[in-house]
Order: structure tokens, then sequence, then C-alpha cells
């Protein structure tokens, strides 16, 4: 796990499309630079923005607070909420772990692609870790979220590698926020179309956990 | 069988109603808009299917093939959730699964590959396209094995069908057909992971079809010639 946070090996050894994540990050550094219409960011992004210019590596960034959000997420309420089940815990570490992963690998990918990775905010979540019923509630907000962050992204993206690399990504948010739902006893799937979501309507959501 | 979690999400009425609700309502009307918006470029509807004739314009000529290889995409994907929509369909009329709870998901499931079948379908027609026919099915023999292979079965195919739009993905030209297509991946996701928790095999899964589970915290993507051979099975 340690080395990960270096090389992100998993991103390597993953097959996209035929070709490997290593080719996926040499080939996605091609494309970066290109840019996109201002995005109004929270400062971290403003200013990975400001360094690099768009692109694909703002969408990288903008990612990857949202991981950092939700790796944060789930390493507190391990550590502090009470009254989970043995199963309930043993998922929230699971989504702890695949959230770290997702840091890891975007962290990785916006420096292969020449940009500087986003910084990790600083984080309150407020009554979140209060208790199950509020944890859980939590999650599931930042779960769907990421989904219709992902969802919302992915067209914007130029790199069909970083695209492949987004979607294997959210395929992952999409389960957990299924696997929260279900706990919660809401429908896991409780629309046909997931909704795609603006970065802005995006860090408008996560803004009450940033502090 | 662990359907604990489903058959509290079953047992919840009020959120039945609004999945109800929000399925007839606005919500889906919102969803096909999401997909027919991707259609409003009106100029590709003669073209898509006489590609040779802009090849002068050399701007025009690539948004014609990108609208052929989208219809291209999108047919692939109607294939499936013609599958999904089928096999639920199927599964229900069978009367095989006897709890109330596990059927409703069934038929949630199955009422939303119906959409998707729908919406693809139209997105098509909108592009130029002409959508494919239905599949012929022989689900049967995978009823006739009982209530376990069915829900294994589901849940293969939902983390084939998963893995099939991450891998087509790349190949939409179309930004509102890839948002769309990303719309409906997520979906799918959300189904297999439900039914990967039904089955305890944990919300990436284990077992099923070789290939289309997420290793870890990346899901993989399967190519059109690998899904369509995974599907072959249930093809008569």
């Amino acid at each position: 796990m340690a080395s990960s946070r270096l090389v992100a090996p998993e991103l390597a050894t993953i097959d996209i499309k035929g070709t490997t994540r290593e080719a996926f990050l040499i080939r996605a550094t091609l494309a970066a630079g290109a840019t996109y219409g201002a995005l109004s960011a929270t400062p971290y992004i403003t200013k990975a923005l400001a360094q690099d210019g768009g692109g694909d590596v703002d969408i990288l960034n903008f990612a990857l607070t949202l991981e950092y959000l939700e790796a944060e997420f789930y390493t507190r309420a391990v550590a502090q909420v009470k009254g989970l089940s043995g199963d309930e815990m043993k998922l929230a570490k699971e989504l702890r772990d695949n959230e770290a992963e997702h840091v890891d690998a975007l962290a990785a990918t916006v420096k292969k692609l020449g940009g500087t990775p986003a910084k990790k905010p600083s984080l309150d979540f407020g009554a979140a870790f209060a208790n199950r019923t509020s944890f859980l509630k939590t999650a599931n907000t930042l779960e769907d979220a990421g989904v219709s962050a992902y969802n919302g992204a992915g067209p914007l993206i130029k790199s069909v590698d970083v695209l492949a690399a987004a979607g294997s990504i959210v395929q992952i948010e999409a389960r957990h926020a299924a696997l929260i739902r279900l706990i919660r006893s809401k429908p896991p799937a409780p629309l046909a179309f997931d909704k795609p979501a603006t970065m802005d309507a995006i860090l408008a959501k996560i803004k009450p956990f940033i502090g | 069988m662990t359907d604990s979690a489903l058959r509290e999400l079953a047992d919840d009425p009020s959120s039945r109603k609004r999945f109800f609700k929000m399925m007839g309502g606005a919500g889906a009307v919102s969803a096909f808009g999401v997909l027919l918006a991707a259609c409003g470029d009106d100029d590709k509807k003669d073209t898509a299917s006489t590609p040779a004739a802009a090849d002068d314009d050399a701007n025009d000529a690539k948004k014609d093939d990108g609208a052929t290889g989208d219809i291209a995409v999108l047919n692939f994907a109607l294939t499936l959730e013609f599958l999904e929509a089928e096999f639920y369909a199927k599964v229900i009329d069978s009367g095989i699964v006897k709890d109330k709870k596990v059927a409703a998901i069934a038929t949630k499931f199955g009422e939303t590959e119906q959409e998707h079948v729908d919406a693809l379908k139209a997105t098509i027609k909108k592009l130029g396209g002409k959508p494919v026919s239905a599949p012929k099915t022989k689900f049967e023999e995978t009823i006739d094995k009982g209530l376990m292979t069915v829900l294994e079965t589901a849940a293969d195919v939902e983390n084939l069908g998963a893995a099939a739009y991450l891998g087509a993905a790349g190949r939409i030209k179309n930004k509102d057909v890839l948002a769309a297509a990303l719309s409906i991946h997520s979906v799918e996701a959300r189904h297999a992971a439900a039914l990967n928790q039904l089955l305890d095999r944990g919300f990436g899964g284990k077992g099923g079809l070789k290939g289309t589970l997420p290793d870890g915290a990346f899901a993989k993507g399967m190519d059109e010639a690998a899904v369509l051979a995974a599907v072959k099975p249930f093809l008569a």
C-alpha cells in the first residue's frame, strides 16, 4: 500500500482499451495543455488552474479534491463513528482505502501531465461523525455527488486515456453510492440515468466541508 | 443469500414511492432529455448514412464519422440493454422470485433497463441511424436452473454492462452522447454493486464473468468483442 503513494502501481497494471496505465500516463501527457473555459473554483483549484492553463489537469485536480475529501471523510469516520456494525465498519475501511488509492492515482497522473496536484483542503465535516445515521447520510451525499461530478466532467476531458481512467474511478464511486444507499434502505439506483453535475454545482455542495 | 439489505430497501415504501414517482414523472422526462439533447445537430441526420458525401469538407466529414461511429456504439449498448430488460422481464414472468422484496428489486432494475432501451432507440433514430432489433434470447435455460443462478446471472450481466459502457466510452465522439452513456454507465454499476452485495460478493464482486469486475479501487472496461462473446451463451 505504501508504495502506491508514490507510483500508483495499480494504475500501471490495469489495461485500458488494450493499453496499460503506463502508456496511458505517457500518452495523456501529450494531451495536456489543452485549455477550457474558465472554471470558477475554490482557491486551491484556481491555483492549479493558473499554473497549468486548464484542460485535463484541471479536471483531474477537481477530481483529486473530491477524492481527498472522501478519503479524509472515511478516515475520520473509521476513527470516530460509534455504533457501526462489523460489516459497516469493514465497508467504511474498504471505501477509505479505495478513495486513498484514487487520491494517489490522480495526484500521480496530474504530475505525469506536468501539472501540480491540488493541495489537500482543510476539512471540517461538522457533526457528520456524531452517529451512524449522520455518517451514512453524509457518505450518501458525498458518493452520489462524486458520481455526478465525474459524469459531468467526463465529456470535458480531452484525452481518451484520461477519460478511461476517470471512468474506471466513477464506476467505483457508483458502486460505493449503491452500497451506502442499501445500508440506508434507499434505492441503490434511484434514477435510470444518473444526473451529471457541473463543477460549480459540486463545489457548492462540498463547500460546507471545506473549512 | 444475504438479501437483508435489499429486503430493507424493498420494505421502505416511501423511497419506493419516490422511486416510481421519479421514474414516471419529471425524472424520466429529463433523462430522455439528456439523450435527445445529444441529437440537436440535425444536419447529421442526412449525412450519417452517407458519410462519403461530405468528404470535401474536412469538418463535416469528421462530424459524419463521429455520428456513424456513435450510432454503432449506441446500437451495441442497445443490444446489451435489450438483453438486460428481457432477462428481468422473463425472470419476473417466471415467478421464480418468490420473495416479494427481491422481486421488487428485479422489477425496478428491469424497468430501468427498459428506459435505457427506449432512450437509446430514440437517440439512434435522432442521429439518423437504425436501432438494432432485440436479439433472440434463451434465458429460460438460466431461469430453469433456479433462483441462485438467476441472481448470479443478473449480477454477472450488470457487471458486464458496466464494463461494456466503460470500455466503449472512449469511442464516443459526440460529447452529449458521451454524457448520456456515462449517466447509464454509473447506473449499471449501481445495479452491479447491489446485486453483488445481494450475493455476498462484496461491492466489487468476485466470481462472475471474467474481466468485468473491478480490480480494487479501479473498474475495468471491456471491449465490444469480448462483451459480445460473453453474452453469447444467452442468445438463442
